[in-house]
């Protein structure tokens, strides 16, 4: 499943991103030159937990890191185009019409006193201009449609919403220009169980429809297992895995990425938790080598973890990870 | 045979709608009953979604909010009726953890301020050195050190670290029961393990009974011993938890388990589902099902009268759903 693996079905390709905060005692190193990419028509999940630089990647890739961020190196190519070499003007045109992002707790964000309406024309109308009116109706409605929202969400305000059908009407903005990317960073961590569900069907279809390529981002193992053709795993800043989902669940190679499986609750056997240790170390100050070693219980670490830096190299088709091999 | 420790009998709570107001009433928990013996110590779950009543209940049995008819007893004695002392020593003895690990320290403070604080209102300590040994008794037992974090201020640990002092600080006065609001839904995935572990050790070496209240069901399926799930303020299942989340009876409930995401891709979600538009689901009824606007199984009978529990033959096990009416 996902599209084949060749330069001419890349929609993004990000090169040794290097993301830094800057803090009074040292720059937290947020991105540690990250190297991932996205095919057309797939779903990729970039997971990890908090401080992984997932988010960070996110906001790099759409140039919105704001100080004290600062993105120091790194290509990003969003089809073909590098976003780090536009100007403000097309760097405006490139999001929302070829990457959009759909950020942590949007729904939330949603302006109270605007309706439904109103916040999606607003959208559309800023990056393609004044719309006619009947026109814009028409497409709105037809997103609300496309997101599994009845009509009438049309002239509703926020907070007559479930944050289900918040969250839909973020995606339908999300999507209002087409893009070839979207990116959902947590698009369900808020919302219940089978509400959680809807929002993921819907994003399902939508991609199914429109053939937009997606980035989910999040921490939800079991979700990413439903939704994702393949999956990158981050750790401090790090690239440390990545295979199509099937394999990253099989066959996970990175220690990190069975830590990650193995937290997993499971609902349908009862078993003692596997219990872990979090960061272990301050992201402005990390260890030498490989940044995972003070947490790796890996019987194949050696010595070289601890002086050398691991580079993500293929293993198996299509699967990387960066750890030193035995 | 000792009286039970707590014993919530029929409890109704309902917001607003009153003469002088304005909106319409929201029945927030409806006819609720639940006991909890002195002994064995145990892990009850109260379990649902959004909308469920469960932090209705916490706020019940915490004494925030009274009841709008019904009681609520601790070792006999109800909660609403107490005196100054009687109350002083229900704080002490039914403590409380809540979602957000970060909401609850003053950013101005070293956390150590939250144990100060505790061990001046109950008196817990004569001298400073008895003090640092009462906190440091506390912390051992969810494995951390003063040394290492107490002259820290709040946003210097992680979200997990800053959940466990919330628990070394409940565990302090020596409660009979703690009330857990979502303890590890803010906290990172790999590191929930470590919360959910340490309740477990105070329920079995400390007898520290727990009222573990969440939407997470496979977390709670690892933990708890007895399961009581809600829908819409009313009992739909309840009973052992194994039973329970292995063999749920009640369309809700099996609705629910079915949507949990399983982390295996071979596994996905089989079928779409669909929710009717949600501002049609909570209303104002009182009589019937509160499920029948999504019951795939409903009957006429299920909109004019609210289903009682029945029992499951022989065993731990009740479904308020007329299915199993015998």
């Amino acid at each position: 499943m996902g599209a084949q693996a060749n330069e001419q079905n890349l929609v993004l390709q990000v090169k040794d991103l290097r993301v830094h905060y800057a803090t009074p005692t040292g720059d937290v190193i947020a991105c540690n030159g990250v190297d991932f990419q996205v095919y057309r028509g797939e779903t990729l999940g970039l997971v990890g937990e908090s401080g992984c630089g997932k988010t960070t990647a996110a906001m790099a890739i759409l140039r919105l890191v704001q100080p004290p961020g600062r993105i120091l190196h790194g290509q990003v190519l969003v089809d073909g185009v590098d976003m780090m070499s536009l100007n403000e003007g097309e760097l405006r045109q490139a999001r929302w019409r070829q990457v959009a992002l759909i950020p942590q707790g949007a729904m939330n964000s949603l302006n109270p006193v605007m309706r439904i309406k109103d916040q999606i024309a607003d959208g559309i109308q800023t990056h393609e201009g004044q719309q006619p009116r009947e026109e814009l109706k028409e497409r709105i409605l037809e997103l609300l449609n496309m997101v599994g929202l009845p009509g009438r969400v049309y002239n509703m305000y926020p907070h007559e919403l479930s944050g289900g059908m918040k969250q839909r009407v973020c995606i339908a903005m999300a999507i209002a220009l087409h893009p070839s990317l979207v990116i959902a960073d947590e698009p369900t961590s808020a919302l219940d169980v089978v509400v959680q569900r809807v929002v993921a069907q819907t994003m399902l279809e939508v991609k199914d429809r429109l053939g937009v390529s997606m980035i989910l981002i999040g921490h939800d193992m079991g979700l990413q297992a439903q939704l994702v053709d393949r999956i990158a795993v981050m750790y401090a800043g790090n690239m440390m895995e990545i295979a199509p989902v099937q394999d990253i669940f099989e066959q996970p190679l990175h220690p990190y990425t069975q830590l990650l499986i193995d937290a997993i609750p499971s609902i349908k056997e009862r078993k003692p938790l596997k219990v872990t240790e979090g960061l272990t170390h301050d992201l402005r100050n990390p260890p030498p080598g490989c940044v995972f070693h003070p947490r790796c219980a890996s019987p194949r670490a050696t010595a070289r973890c601890h002086e050398e830096v691991p580079v993500l190299h293929e293993v198996a088709p299509r699967h990387y990870v960066a750890c030193h091999p035995e | 045979m000792s009286q039970p420790l707590m014993e919530i009998r029929d409890v109704t709570k309902i917001f607003g709608g009153g003469f002088l107001q304005s909106g319409d009433k929201i029945v927030a928990l409806q006819d609720f009953s639940l006991t909890i013996h002195e002994e064995p110590a145990m892990i009850t779950t109260i379990a649902g979604e959004s909308g469920s009543g469960k932090t209705t209940l916490a706020n019940l049995i915490l004494g925030f909010i009274g009841p709008t008819s019904g009681q609520i007893l601790y070792k006999g004695q109800d909660v609403g009726a107490m005196n100054g002392e009687q109350r002083l020593e229900y704080r002490r003895e039914v403590q409380a953890v809540f979602q957000d690990p970060y909401e609850v320290y003053n950013p101005f403070y070293r956390v150590k301020h939250v144990f100060d604080l505790v061990i001046r209102r109950f008196n817990l300590a004569r001298s400073r050195r008895e003090a640092r040994d009462v906190i440091e008794e506390a912390l051992n037992v969810v494995g951390m050190r003063g040394e290492e974090v107490l002259e820290k201020y709040p946003h210097q640990l992680s979200g997990g670290q800053r959940q466990r002092m919330m628990v070394a600080r409940a565990f302090m006065l020596k409660p009979r029961l703690i009330v857990a609001d979502e303890p590890v839904s803010m906290v990172d995935a790999s590191l929930r393990a470590m919360i959910l572990d340490i309740m477990l050790r105070m329920r079995d070496e400390f007898n520290i009974s727990f009222l573990y209240i969440t939407h997470d069901l496979s977390t709670a399926y690892q933990i708890g011993d007895w399961i009581y799930i809600l829908y819409q303020g009313s009992m739909a299942e309840i009973g052992d938890t194994v039973t329970v989340i292995e063999n749920p009876k009640h369309p809700y409930v099996q609705q629910l388990i079915s949507s949990i995401p399983v982390p295996d891709p071979t596994e996905r979600w089989d079928t779409d589902i669909t929710l009717p538009p949600e501002e049609e689901l909570r209303g104002q009824v009182e009589s019937g099902c509160r499920f029948y606007p999504r019951c795939s199984s409903r009957m006429d009978r299920c909109i004019t009268k609210r289903p009682p529990l029945y029992r499951m033959d022989g065993q731990d096990h009740e479904v308020a759903c007329y299915l199993y009416e015998r």
